[in-house]
């Protein structure tokens, strides 16, 4: 165990340098970004906010039902199949068939290659679970129908939050799917979340609707309330126009009113439809619908056909940003609520980053003097060990781009009063092997062997813990595991490579000494 | 070095041992653990106030007149910092935090939120489930392991050390309601992790000792082993402790729970090694057998 070949001594010193480069980089500062690397920082060391969304699939489950509904009167209708009192409650679309018909429609159904009700072929289960009673048919999403709908409804979610995200103009944000319906959203450097959650609470869904002349509600109409809760009116349920077809919105001043109001430029197909209906329906107020709240409710004085328009309301110069801002974004296809926010303010990542290394600085000197104090010149080594070994786990925390949290740093600290185990295990055997071996280079050899199941053991069983940590753990715990983890991989071997090489070159020279440890 | 003899105590110890756990176990069972926000859901704003005057009644009356029911206010670390913890949150609400902040800026001037938490009772109650998996999780991990190096008998004896770890630790968390948040949970997983370390190295010396010898008794081998092994022990849970104190003193208000969890945890942990591990060994009367039995399979 005591030979070291020249070559390995050679690749043991560039592999150690070259990762401790990685390490001072962090303190150096280049102009070449290729050579200087710097430790990512978790959000509570450098400030920032962290947003877990939870998307509320209820209506896009509804609407996609309602949709079938449609299909599926067409569908039949086509294949002459009369079906009646169709309903759709509480998760399923229900009809009830002509007696005769029921086995058709069953095997329409159940086909692998059903039209209708797809994804066998590629999923081995169909986009919709039914039941037959009485000719009465149940019809609910499948589970593989129901994840389908909701991943794309989290895929269209997140495209639209990172617009929202990206218009606020937030450095490197970082936005991730978690499960099938959460969204991870990751802010740092902005500790005051306020306003990026305002937006992103907001569904967004722009309608234009024309206010109706009933008092009462009734079929074709609903009643809608203003923002601002002053009152509420009638309106058509006809959607003349929806936030679809909008190309562009902007803030400006209305010269004439001197208001804040946001500008809107239609696509082709909106413009064309918004020219028809305001031209029929001059004299009319057309109700301007944002989240089923009425925003305003102008008079229609002409035709408006130059695809473009003008949306008013009381807004401060903020509020028509952000209105502005959730139209060129686009409307989520359901509502977002926040479940978990955590947020971090600049000086406490500061004050924690001082304590941390503080901290580190004097665990690091406490578990030094002791190992000097106990073992003298093995001490020394196993020092040169603990101090390569702390390069190391930082260079390569450096070069993967791990994230540095502070409880990573605790484990940082932790893996350097650990660290020393398997230098004062294998020295504690030495000693033991000194008693009965005069010889020197016999007895260290054999020190070594003879701890190595020990160490590997004890070891194994901290990096097990490490792992489960990394799995189950979320944010700050899993810097903590991931400094655990590779501390244990880079005190292996600055214990059997680089302290061994110390023991060796010391042992060899000073064989013939009387008391060597 | 002087040999101890530590297997005098085994039995006394065992009792003791035995009482503290059935004591925590009621702790947990009847006064249960103060979990924080975390686990609990709820909101947690760490702020600053410009002069060290700002009397907690203060904080904690203009946080009363909000309406936010039960309000915790403590301070922490500096005297100009405290910890306001309630139940409430805002899963709905976006200006929640702003307009706690406004009414707060009423009353005290210049008060900065340092940090702020908030987690909804969904979030709470699936990081306590993923919490419990994950400390169930690598204690089977742990059995596994030692199962597949060493004979049931010792895997018994590591098991049953960790779980005193563990069990005495979150008592005391229990006693002093100290706050169980994600990062105990963490240092929870490393306690098992050093304990059994730690355990590991003594058994290994066992289990060597037993091939040595065949005619030492099982009682007098442990304490050998123990022995032999004692330099390291101390040495190690000293430079590890040296470490965790480092982190307790300096390293912030943060990270204090945390390493206190793990400074108990590798006091119970090296304890645990030699009084809980070792005297099940003698109970279950291993012999070289043991080992040999296994050995041929």
């Amino acid at each position: 165990m005591l030979y070291f070949s020249k070559l390995r001594v050679i690749s043991v010193l560039i592999f150690t340098l070259i990762i401790s480069y990685f390490a001072v980089s962090n303190f150096l500062k280049f102009d070449d970004d290729y050579f200087s690397k710097n430790i990512k920082l978790g959000l509570d060391l450098q400030g920032g906010s962290y947003l877990l969304l939870e998307i509320d699939n209820k209506p896009v489950v509804t609407q996609k039902l309602q949709s079938k509904l449609i299909e599926l009167k067409r569908y039949f209708k086509e294949k002459n199949l009369i079906l009646r009192n169709f309903s759709v409650d509480e998760g399923s679309i229900i009809f009830e068939s002509k007696n005769n018909d029921v086995e058709e429609i069953k095997k329409i159904l159940d086909d692998d290659e059903s039209e209708i009700n797809p994804y066998f072929q590629q999923y081995k289960s169909h986009q919709f679970d039914f039941v037959e009673e009485n000719n009465f048919f149940k019809l609910t999403l499948s589970n593989y129908g129901l994840i389908l709908l909701k991943n794309s409804s989290l895929d269209q979610a997140i495209e639209i939050v990172r617009r929202r995200v990206d218009e606020v103009g937030t450095n490197e944000p970082n936005i991730l799917k978690r499960g099938n319906d959460r969204i991870l959203v990751e802010l740092p450097g902005l500790d005051d979340p306020g306003r990026i959650k305002t937006l992103l609470g907001k569904t967004a869904n722009l309608t234009f609707q024309f206010i109706t002349q009933n008092l009462e509600e009734s079929f074709g109409t609903e009643k809608l309330m203003f923002e601002d809760e002053s009152e509420e009116a009638i309106v058509s349920k006809r959607i003349i126009l929806s936030g679809d077809n909008l190309v562009d919105a902007k803030p400006s001043m209305d010269t004439q009113s001197n208001e804040t109001v946001v500008n809107f430029s239609l696509d082709r197909v909106g413009a064309k439809k918004f020219g028809k209906a305001t031209s029929n329906g001059v004299g009319k107020r057309l109700a301007i619908v944002l989240d089923g709240k009425i925003i305003s409710a102008p008079s229609v004085r002409e035709p408006i056909i130059g695809g473009s328009g003008q949306i008013s309301g009381n807004f401060t110069f903020q509020s028509a940003t952000d209105l502005a801002l959730l139209l060129r974004s686009g409307a989520l296809p359901a509502p977002l609520t926040i479940i978990e926010e955590r947020s971090v303010g600049p000086d406490l990542g500061q004050d924690s980053i001082k304590a941390g290394i503080f901290s580190l600085i004097i665990g690091f000197a406490l578990v030094v003097l002791f190992m000097i104090y106990k073992y003298r010149v093995f001490g020394v080594i196993a020092n040169l060990a603990l101090i390569s070994n702390l390069f190391l786990l930082v260079g390569i925390l450096t070069l993967f781009e791990a994230t540095l949290t502070l409880p990573g740093i605790a484990g940082i600290i932790l893996t350097v009063g650990m660290a020393v185990d398997a230098n004062v295990l294998i020295f504690e055997r030495i000693k033991e092997e000194v008693k009965n071996e005069k010889n020197y280079i016999i007895a260290f050899d054999s020190g070594y062997t003879k701890s190595r199941t020990t160490i590997l053991d004890a070891n194994i069983t901290t990096l097990i813990a490490a792992f489960i940590l990394f799995f189950m753990g979320s944010g700050p715990i899993k810097g903590f595991s991931i400094t655990l983890g590779i501390g244990i991989l880079t005190t292996l071997f600055s214990v059997y490579f680089i302290a061994r090489l110390f023991t060796a070159f010391f042992v060899i020279k000073n064989k013939n000494k009387e008391k060597l440890i | 070095m002087k040999t101890i003899q530590f297997n005098k105590l085994y039995k006394k110890l065992n009792i003791t041992s035995l009482v503290l756990i059935i004591i925590s176990l009621f702790l947990l069972l009847f006064k249960g653990l103060n979990f924080g926000v975390d686990f609990k859901g709820g909101t947690l704003i760490e702020i600053r106030t410009e002069q060290s005057s700002s009397k907690i009644s203060l904080i904690r009356d203009s946080f009363n007149q909000m309406n936010l029911g039960d309000v915790s206010v403590k301070s922490f670390g500096n005297k100009t910092d405290y910890i306001v913890k309630f139940e409430k949150q805002n899963s709905n609400d976006p200006e929640f935090i702003d307009n706690i902040k406004k009414k707060l800026s009423n009353s005290i001037a210049n008060v900065d939120f340092r940090r702020v938490e908030n987690v909804g009772p969904k979030v709470s109650a699936e990081l306590l489930r993923s919490g419990i998996i994950a400390i169930g999780l690598s204690l089977a991990a742990m059995l596994l392991y030692i199962w597949i190096r060493f004979e049931w008998q010792f895997s018994l004896g590591a098991i049953l050390a960790l779980f005193h770890d563990v069990i005495l630790t979150l008592g005391i968390f229990s006693l002093f309601s100290l706050e169980i948040n994600l990062s105990i949970v963490a240092a929870v997983l490393t306690i098992v992790g050093y304990s059994m370390n730690d355990t590991v190295v003594i058994f290994d010396r066992v289990r060597e000792n037993l091939k040595k010898y065949s005619d030492i008794k099982i009682f007098e081998l442990t304490n050998i082993s123990i022995n032999e092994t004692l330099s390291r022990t101390i040495i190690t849970s000293a430079t590890t402790l040296l470490a965790l104190t480092s982190i307790y003193l300096f390293g912030g208000e943060i990270l204090k729970g945390f390493s206190l969890a793990m400074i108990l945890g590798v006091i119970f942990g090296t304890y645990s090694s030699i009084y809980i591990a070792n005297p099940i060994l003698v109970f279950l009367k291993v012999s070289q057998r043991t080992i040999l039995k296994e050995e041929k399979d």
